[in-house]
């Protein structure tokens, strides 16, 4: 763990230049083209959005090569894909496809259950999912170079992002309250190095750039987690399960960029047709939740 | 001595708020811009990175072309990264409109995909002053061709990685993600202030 690390300062850069760019889940090379028409700063490539995920079962997996190889062509904006975690074969085959960022990501279903990748050990940066600032920290200490929340994937339903971001909000402020002593123990609490924690104590934020994921439909939805402090959002199924994904990709672009505008939001929310159907997370039973992974 | 300098920074995406910090860091006071009003009464201009691309479309969206253009033509402006891609004039993507404030062709993406991002120590000559900077070079854009105004200030691997021509400096690194502040007081005392110094005054 060396954050001094040339390489480690060069994938943080990148997570910082995806700052205020809308991150859009696409399945084909139409949908990474449409993407980037609408703004995208990147695009995910993935075999099946989380709703779809969601509704059909089985076990998800990292996308096909070829999936991930046309829509590196497709596009000339950075391309991220999904590793399951603990997987770091899927992780190494990701890298050797030279995709720009993966994220080891509790949409798939997991490879291991007691062990994340150890993400030092690769050259292209790591963005993971968090419900709370232990986990953020635990997975900043194996390497990550982005942070997002997990929210609940593929509901339609913000409210998971919110309480999580809100959550490593709080405790973030808890932290810079504290003294020595107390810092040594909300670490051990955590499970989270001591050397982090005092970091993000002093700076008051993550060290990393903290984007949010996990239900973001709508150009309100992408303002709303902006304002509780996220630096930018990923956007899974809401896009393209939208009933015009165009218009929806660039209003949520433009609702990120002037999100302190309440007339600027109320004019790219209007006319978008219909937002995903979507399902409210708190009618999903507990084991069938993603974001405990 | 920047107290009284109004620097903006282009805040349509990217690491914008590096640079605010940079400059509150030294000083001057930075601002936001993300419509063509926020550019009204500044010094100068900073065009972050981040995706070309993306800040292309929003310049557009925000209909900001129009007078981002006219203000880096006789302001002063920096652009790292993907600021030096929308100053250039002359880009291998047809779908970005470049601003044109630089005689200077422009490969996007040119050393190659983030796995071949890399960090290196420059040894600069800024003036008559050697200095050292850190710098990041991430998916970073590649000169390849210089019209005859374009002073070429450094090299790095035989390519031209800081230019500049009348009020433009363009960069194809960050220093600013080291918090390193060298550049950006080059900017300023080379380019802002012998700009400010050519604009009408109204006396102070």
């Amino acid at each position: 763990m060396d954050f001094t690390d040339k390489t480690y300062k060069i994938k943080v850069g990148l997570a910082e230049m995806l700052k205020g760019g809308v991150i859009m889940d696409v399945i084909n090379p139409d949908q990474a083209k449409l993407a980037e028409q609408s703004g995208a700063a990147a695009v995910m490539a993935l075999e099946r959005v989380p709703s779809d995920i969601r509704a059909d079962g089985g076990v998800a997996r990292m996308a096909a090569p070829e999936i991930i190889e046309e829509i590196k062509k497709a596009v000339t904006i950075p391309v991220m894909a999904k590793c399951r975690i603990g997987h770091f074969a899927e992780a190494e085959i990701l890298q050797a496809l030279e995709v720009d960022f993966i994220d080891e990501s509790e949409v798939l279903t997991p490879a291991d259950y007691k062990y994340h990748v150890d993400k030092w050990k690769f050259k292209v940066p790591f963005v993971c999912g968090c419900r709370n600032l232990g986990e953020a920290l635990r997975r900043i200490a194996e390497g990550a170079a982005m942070i997002r929340t997990k929210g609940e994937a593929g509901t339609g339903d913000v409210s998971e992002a919110v309480r999580h971001l809100r959550e490593i909000n709080r405790a973030i402020k808890t932290l810079t309250t504290m003294s020595d002593e107390e810092l040594n123990g909300a670490a051990k609490e955590m499970s989270a190095p001591l050397s982090i924690v005092k970091v993000v104590a002093k700076l008051g934020k993550l060290p990393v750039p903290n984007f949010a994921a996990g239900g973001i439909a709508t150009p309100a939805d992408a303002a709303l987690v902006m304002k509780l402090g996220a630096e930018s959002v990923f956007v899974g199924s809401g896009i393209f399960k939208a009933s015009n994904p165009e218009k929806r990709g660039r209003a949520i672009v433009t609702a990120v960029t002037q999100f302190s505008d309440p007339k600027a939001l109320a004019d790219c929310s209007r006319g978008l047709g219909e937002a995903m159907k979507g399902q409210p997370a708190a009618e999903i039973p507990d084991d069938k939740l993603l974001q405990i992974r | 001595m920047y107290e009284r300098l109004k620097i903006g920074v282009l805040a349509l995406q990217g690491d914008f708020e590096r640079h605010l910090y940079q400059l509150t860091a030294l000083g001057a006071s930075g601002r936001e811009v993300r419509l063509s009003k926020d550019l009204s009464g500044l010094d100068g201009l900073i065009i972050p990175g981040g995706e070309s691309t993306t800040m292309n479309n929003l310049i557009d969206r925000f209909s900001l072309r129009q007078e981002l253009s006219a203000f880096v033509k006789h302001k002063a402006v920096w652009g790292t990264c993907a600021g030096m891609i929308m100053l250039a004039t002359r880009i291998n993507d047809s779908t970005i409109e470049p601003l044109g404030a630089i005689d200077i062709t422009v490969t996007r993406n040119g050393y190659g995909r983030q796995v071949f991002s890399f960090f290196t120590d420059l040894n600069l000559t800024l003036g008559d002053k050697n200095v050292i900077v850190p710098a990041s070079f991430i998916r970073a854009p590649l000169v390849n061709k210089t019209g005859d105004a374009v002073a070429v200030l450094a090299k790095y691997d035989n390519h031209p990685i800081l230019l500049s021509q009348g009020n433009c400096l363009v960069s194809s690194f960050h220093t600013e993600l080291h918090s390193d502040k060298t550049l950006l007081k080059y900017f300023i005392d080379k380019f802002v202030l012998p700009a400010q110094a050519l604009q009408p005054t109204n006396g102070i």
